[in-house]
């Protein structure tokens, strides 16, 4: 299909004046300089994101929603085009819960620059800002992240910094098990030594709690839920508990699998889709589960690349790629969930780039014809 | 544009579209699922993992973890027989699989699996395998059988020559860590040291592989060369393992030799303690720390 469209596309590019306008880059919108293949620690990641507010006034915000274990700010940027009240509907994207899944909060910089350069040339892109707002966290973990990168033995770090609780002697608790969602019950650990540990009770993480609060307070506005991991090469849909599903489960894979064949197109890469019981394993706590359980009905876990061979230790060479096919998958959900908000649409199958690309070719076919 | 112009892209429109008018998804027509419990008050559940998908006896889904896992034991498998400074196999995708049921013997899957060789990025086709996971009494390795025509065409032995001769005749031993460093980066020269650290890891892997495991190397914490014996260099290798069911983070250390001839083999393989002094409490103020030159020396 996409050959007679790509051939479809020059041809009405050529009876268009001015082609150009269809594929402008907007570096402008961007600090200038900041290298998106590169893995970034804390300190820089934070200077970007008050640049990225303060070279796009109307467009992108931030605000701290919550703050660590260790006392660190836990930052959202706000990126939207419209002014609207409580009302307002929204995506969320949150990277980086887990610290050492540095792809993670690569993407979240690379989704948030790809916007800023696309938005003013991209149609669709520029009406789901007008109609909705993507608050994007960047480093959710930031303790975990910045521990991270303290030196070569603390690279695999996982969890948050917490202090060992009473009777136990190790720091930091998995916040993808800490969430309120079935707590406790299967594929966590009660060791706090543990990378499953799922801390002392649900939600009992500053962390997780920051989350808690902010999206559950705004469930009838937030239409999907992203959270973006690594690794694995995977689409995760609720529930972690192998004897729920959630009532949209055939919708959440239909849509999942659109997705990642949209994310295969890029690069070649395969993605599977299912819920973690069918694909990978079970587990409890994981925001995921915890977004969907509140009635947000689009709720995804990315475990981006790769499949083993370099796992949380992705090479600096693959975070474009690995963003590139990352953000059509992303992109592709959140255009779904905003049609079926806004045009009551829910078409799964079709590429996401002909509606627009057809529309034009209607009207304009149409305007020549009866104007000329 | 003139009108039969006009005529060629309103059917032009309905071919391109024609695809996704087809099909909508229309939920209204779905039988209604039960609704998930709201509340979180689950009975604590310890589900077995080969159980935790109500896995059906006979076909699997290939894309489901069973024969993921399954299929990743493979890997860990050929690895050992032909994993080298050169040689890498690598999973890349499920396309059959089946479950038999041998009772007390275990239970054996079938499958049929695509793999690649990745330091030559080499499409090694299909492949057809079996494994054996036997029964709870029993506490052996995996049984491994396969079939893979692919593996026949791969042809390292200049680079493996070449090597070995270089490591042979130098004067120094050589040695190095963190491979990959931090950023995944890997110095040329230590790309067959890291290659040959993974088909030793592989004999691990293996070993420790059960169906509640999913192991890949994750790091060559170091590793350091020894003097050659029987015309088989040797190495100390500190490896990490990432378990992906339990998230952790397994160190191991092991002897491994190679020769082009003789392939890669391990012994003395010795798990080491849990890695706390990565994970406790540290008494130094974490600082906006940028991690410390690696040296790949």
């Amino acid at each position: 299909m996409m050959i007679p469209a790509g051939l479809a596309f020059v041809i009405l590019c050529a009876q268009i004046a001015d082609c150009s306008t269809l594929h402008v880059s907007m570096p402008e919108a961007n600090p200038r300089n900041y290298d998106y293949t590169k893995y970034h620690p804390m300190s820089e990641i934070s200077d970007w994101m008050k640049k990225v507010v303060a070279e796009n006034p109307g467009l992108v915000s931030s605000a701290v929603y919550g703050e660590t274990f260790e006392g660190r700010n836990i930052t959202y940027l706000k990126i939207g085009l419209g002014s609207g009240g409580p009302e307002r509907k929204a995506i969320w994207m949150d990277c980086g819960i887990h610290a050492r899944e540095w792809i993670a909060p690569a993407f979240c910089q690379w989704f948030v620059k790809e916007i800023l350069q696309r938005y003013k040339t991209d149609e669709k892109l520029n009406e789901m800002l007008t109609n909705m707002d993507f608050y994007v966290t960047p480093v959710l973990n930031v303790d975990g992240y910045m521990y991270s990168w303290v030196n070569e033995g603390t690279r695999l770090w996982r969890k948050s910094r917490s202090t060992p609780p009473e009777g136990c002697s190790c720091h930091g608790v998995d916040l993808n098990r800490n969430f309120n969602a079935n707590w406790g019950t299967v594929g966590v650990s009660r060791d706090c030594c543990s990378n499953t540990y799922c801390g002392t009770g649900p939600a009992s993480e500053r962390e997780a709690q920051a989350v808690t609060a902010f999206v559950g307070s705004r469930v009838e506005q937030i239409l999907c839920f992203l959270t973006i991991h690594s690794a694995g090469q995977l689409l995760l849909m609720p529930y972690g508990h192998p004897n729920i599903l959630p009532p949209n489960y055939d919708e959440l894979k239909a849509l999942g699998q659109a997705a990642a064949a949209a994310m295969k197109a890029v690069h070649g890469m395969e993605y599977r889709v299912g819920t973690s019981p069918e694909i990978l394993y079970a587990n409890s706590g994981s925001s995921r589960d915890w977004a969907r359980l509140m009635g947000i009905p689009y709720s995804y876990t990315f475990e981006l690349r790769d499949t083993g061979e370099f796992g949380h230790l992705l090479p600096e060479d693959q975070i474009q790629p690995a963003c590139e096919e990352a953000f059509e998958g992303a992109r592709y959900i959140i255009a779904y969930v905003h049609d079926r908000a806004f045009h009551n649409r829910t078409q799964i199958g079709g590429a996401g780039a002909a509606g627009p690309f057809l529309a034009t070719v209607l009207a304009s076919c149409i305007a020549s014809t009866y104007l000329l | 544009m003139s009108r039969p112009a006009c005529a060629l892209w309103v059917s032009a429109l309905l071919f391109l579209s024609g695809d996704g008018l087809a099909s909508p998804f229309q939920p209204g027509t779905e039988p209604p699922a039960p609704e998930p419990p709201e509340s979180n008050l689950i009975e604590d559940l310890e589900v077995p993992p080969q159980f935790d998908g109500a896995m059906p006896r006979g076909e699997l889904v290939p894309h489901h973890y069973p024969a993921q896992r399954a299929a990743k034991v493979v890997e860990h498998y050929l690895n050992t027989r032909y994993g080298s400074p050169y040689r890498r196999v690598h999973l890349h995708q499920v396309h059959k699989a089946g479950l038999e049921d041998l009772g007390q013997a275990g239970n054996k899957y079938h499958l049929e699996i695509s793999l690649k060789e990745v330091v030559s990025n080499t499409d090694l086709g299909p492949c057809s395998a079996e494994v054996l996971f036997s029964g709870e009494q029993d506490q052996r390795a995996p049984q491994v059988q396969c079939s893979c025509e692919g593996l026949k065409k791969l042809d390292t032995k200049a680079e493996e020559e070449a090597l070995f001769q270089k490591l042979n005749s130098s004067d120094s031993l050589l040695s190095g860590s963190n491979i990959p460093d931090s950023y995944g980066h890997v110095a040329p020269e230590m790309k067959p040291m890291w290659k040959l650290g993974a088909a030793a890891a592989s004999f691990v892997m293996l070993n420790e592989s059960n169906e509640g495991t999913l192991y890949n190397m994750a790091q060559v914490a170091n590793f350091t060369q020894l003097e050659t014996e029987n015309d088989q260099l040797r190495f100390k290798y500190h490896i990490l393992l990432h378990e992906m069911i339990t998230q952790e983070i397994l160190h191991w250390k092991l002897l491994a030799t190679w020769s082009p001839a003789g392939g890669v083999s391990v012994s003395q393989t010795e798990l080491q303690p849990k890695c706390h002094h990565c994970e406790t409490a540290s008494a130094i103020e974490i600082p906006e720390a940028t991690p410390s030159p690696t040296s790949a020396s």
